[in-house]
């Protein structure tokens, strides 16, 4: 089953105190899922300033500044991985270096239902 | 075999063995809803079958059995609807007996547990869920325990069981790497279903002995199957409490305090039973926070009198349980604890200290201590504001009470009880 795990920080803090990971801690952290055969996907993002949210409403589509919402904490990247249950993403996920400074919330993947 | 003893084996059977039968079949068939379905049904089966052929040998794997095949069933009514449905058939079909042997049943109890109690799931949803599942309580029966209307639990425990569904939360027993926190888990909610029965939030009655009942009975349950030195503990420590109960209200359904019970209406059997426990955790030198708790409810219980408990051991302890899990909750009553040891001045100031942290500023217990220290001390208005304040923090009819006479018993005249070395002679 496929968890997106996305990681939450305050962009300020996640590369300023001491816990912070670097870089090269992240790009080992993936390479280890990488090895373990559960990554699909990983990637960290800009900062929230860089945003762009879109919005299609009646045909005519509304462009804003920002996120979705503005909140003390960002998404600052995100792992989609392949995990067998809930405990194996929620180990995946605990593990990530920025969820020592922020956290992760993960969501499991849903999946379409052609039919429906 | 007549109807009605076919039926009463039958009854009986449900009784003893449902819950096991139930969470081997969620094992199976890797859904609660279904599981419960093809429980039912193979009960009703077995009413009519075994008339006919008689009682099995193991109605316990017969029913498991039968509940595969009307799970099957089921699938099949609504493979017509759903894609999926079809590979899920042919797993269930390829499923041999040993698949669900005697062995694995404990084993599946425990699991039905640990999901029930899994942190992923709402904090309000694993108390209702476990009662449901585990003790096999009807939601009216859960709702009526904790006050709320039957469509909230029941909301709850479908939120939950959705949860389970779609996040994929598994059905297994935790690795010794997750043990520890995931243990915590479940015996938060087994306390908490305790303190629920022992001292009821809100309403008129005190305690709600099938809530107390039921938790004793699941910490037994997990003790058998996973006796570590903190289920040692929580159940010890349960007993302990639960064996004051016949002392802990009068007649009239007055609160009385640990102090003023009546020791010999103590439950003795529970009592030993207890303190085996604490004393078998305590060698283990493993234990935690429930163990700690558990020995100062049995330095309490092997006090012959009031007078006579030895608050030197149990400060001692508070010590080492305030350490080993800090908590303004524990400070208090470490707090009252000091001040039987070192006088009641002592045990004013730290709780003005918890106090002027912020801490229970809305925890009706911290300002009853602070009245009780205060009128020891015979600062009579300090007293009675800290009890009015305790008063306007609680909803529960008893402690009102008790907190009500406790003012009245302020505008008594104060009559000095000197002890023959206060004399000064």
């Amino acid at each position: 089953m496929k968890y997106l795990c996305l990681v939450y920080s305050n962009e300020h803090e996640l590369h300023s105190l001491p816990e912070s990971p670097n870089d090269a801690e992240c790009m080992a952290y993936a390479e280890a899922i990488q090895g373990s055969g559960r990554m699909v996907a990983a990637e960290a993002l800009e900062s929230v300033q860089t945003a762009t949210t879109v919005r299609m409403r009646n045909g005519k589509m509304s462009i804003t500044d920002g996120p979705f919402a503005e909140t003390k904490e960002q998404l600052a990247g995100f792992y989609l991985i392949d995990a067998k249950d809930l405990n194996e993403a929620i180990q995946v996920a605990g593990n990530i270096p920025a969820a020592r400074v922020g956290c992760v919330e993960v969501r499991p993947v849903r999946q379409l239902n052609p039919g429906a | 075999m007549s109807a009605e003893s076919v039926r009463a084996q039958v009854e009986q059977v449900y009784r003893e063995d449902s819950r096991r039968i139930l969470a081997t079949l969620i094992r199976l068939l890797g859904d609660f809803d279904l599981a419960e379905e093809a429980l039912h049904e193979a009960f009703f089966v077995a009413v009519e079958r075994w008339q006919r052929d008689g009682v099995p040998d193991n109605p316990r794997t017969w029913l498991v059995s039968t509940g595969r095949f009307k799970a099957i069933d089921v699938l099949r009514r609504r493979a017509r609807f759903i894609a999926s449905q079809p590979m899920l058939i042919a797993q269930l079909e390829a499923l041999e007996q040993a698949d669900w042997s005697d062995e694995d049943v404990e084993d599946d109890r425990l699991r039905l547990i640990f999901t029930c109690c899994h942190p992923a799931l709402a904090a309000d949803a694993q108390v209702p869920l476990t009662l449901r599942e585990v003790c096999d309580l009807t939601t009216e029966e859960i709702a009526r325990a904790f006050l709320s209307a039957p469509a909230t639990i029941a909301q709850r425990i479908v939120r939950a069981k959705a949860k389970i569904r779609d996040a994929k939360i598994p059905y297994q027993v935790p690795t010794l790497a997750e043990l520890p926190e995931r243990l915590d888990s479940v015996l938060r909610v087994i306390y908490l279903v305790f303190n629920e029965g022992y001292s009821a939030s809100m309403g008129a009655e005190l305690t709600r002995e099938d809530l107390t009942r039921e938790a004793i009975r699941l910490a037994r349950l997990l003790m058998e199957l996973l006796p570590e030195p903190e289920v040692m503990g929580l159940l010890a420590l349960m007993l302990l409490h639960e064996s004051r109960r016949p002392a802990r209200t009068s007649a009239s359904g007055e609160l009385i305090v640990l102090d003023e019970q009546d020791r010999s209406l103590w439950d003795a059997g529970m009592i030993a039973e207890g303190c085996a426990l604490v004393e078998r955790a305590l060698t283990t030198r493993r234990f935690g926070p429930y163990c700690l708790q558990a020995a100062i409810a049995a330095s309490h219980a092997e006090a012959p009198t009031a007078a006579e408990t030895d608050w030197l051991e149990i400060v001692g302890l508070y010590d080492v349980l305030l350490r080993a899990a800090p908590s303004p909750v524990i400070e208090l009553n470490r707090a009252a604890a000091i001040s039987k040891r070192d006088g009641p001045l002592a045990g004013l100031t730290l709780i003005e200290g918890i106090l002027a942290r912020g801490d229970l500023l809305d925890y009706h217990l911290a300002h009853a201590a602070r009245a009780e220290f205060c009128r020891q001390l015979g600062r009579v208005d300090e007293a009675r504001a800290a009890y009015e304040r305790a008063l306007e923090l609680t909803q529960q009819v008893p402690e009102r009470r008790f907190i009500e006479a406790r003012i009245k018993a302020l505008d008594r005249p104060l009559t000095l009880t000197l002890s023959p070395r206060g004399r000064g002679d």
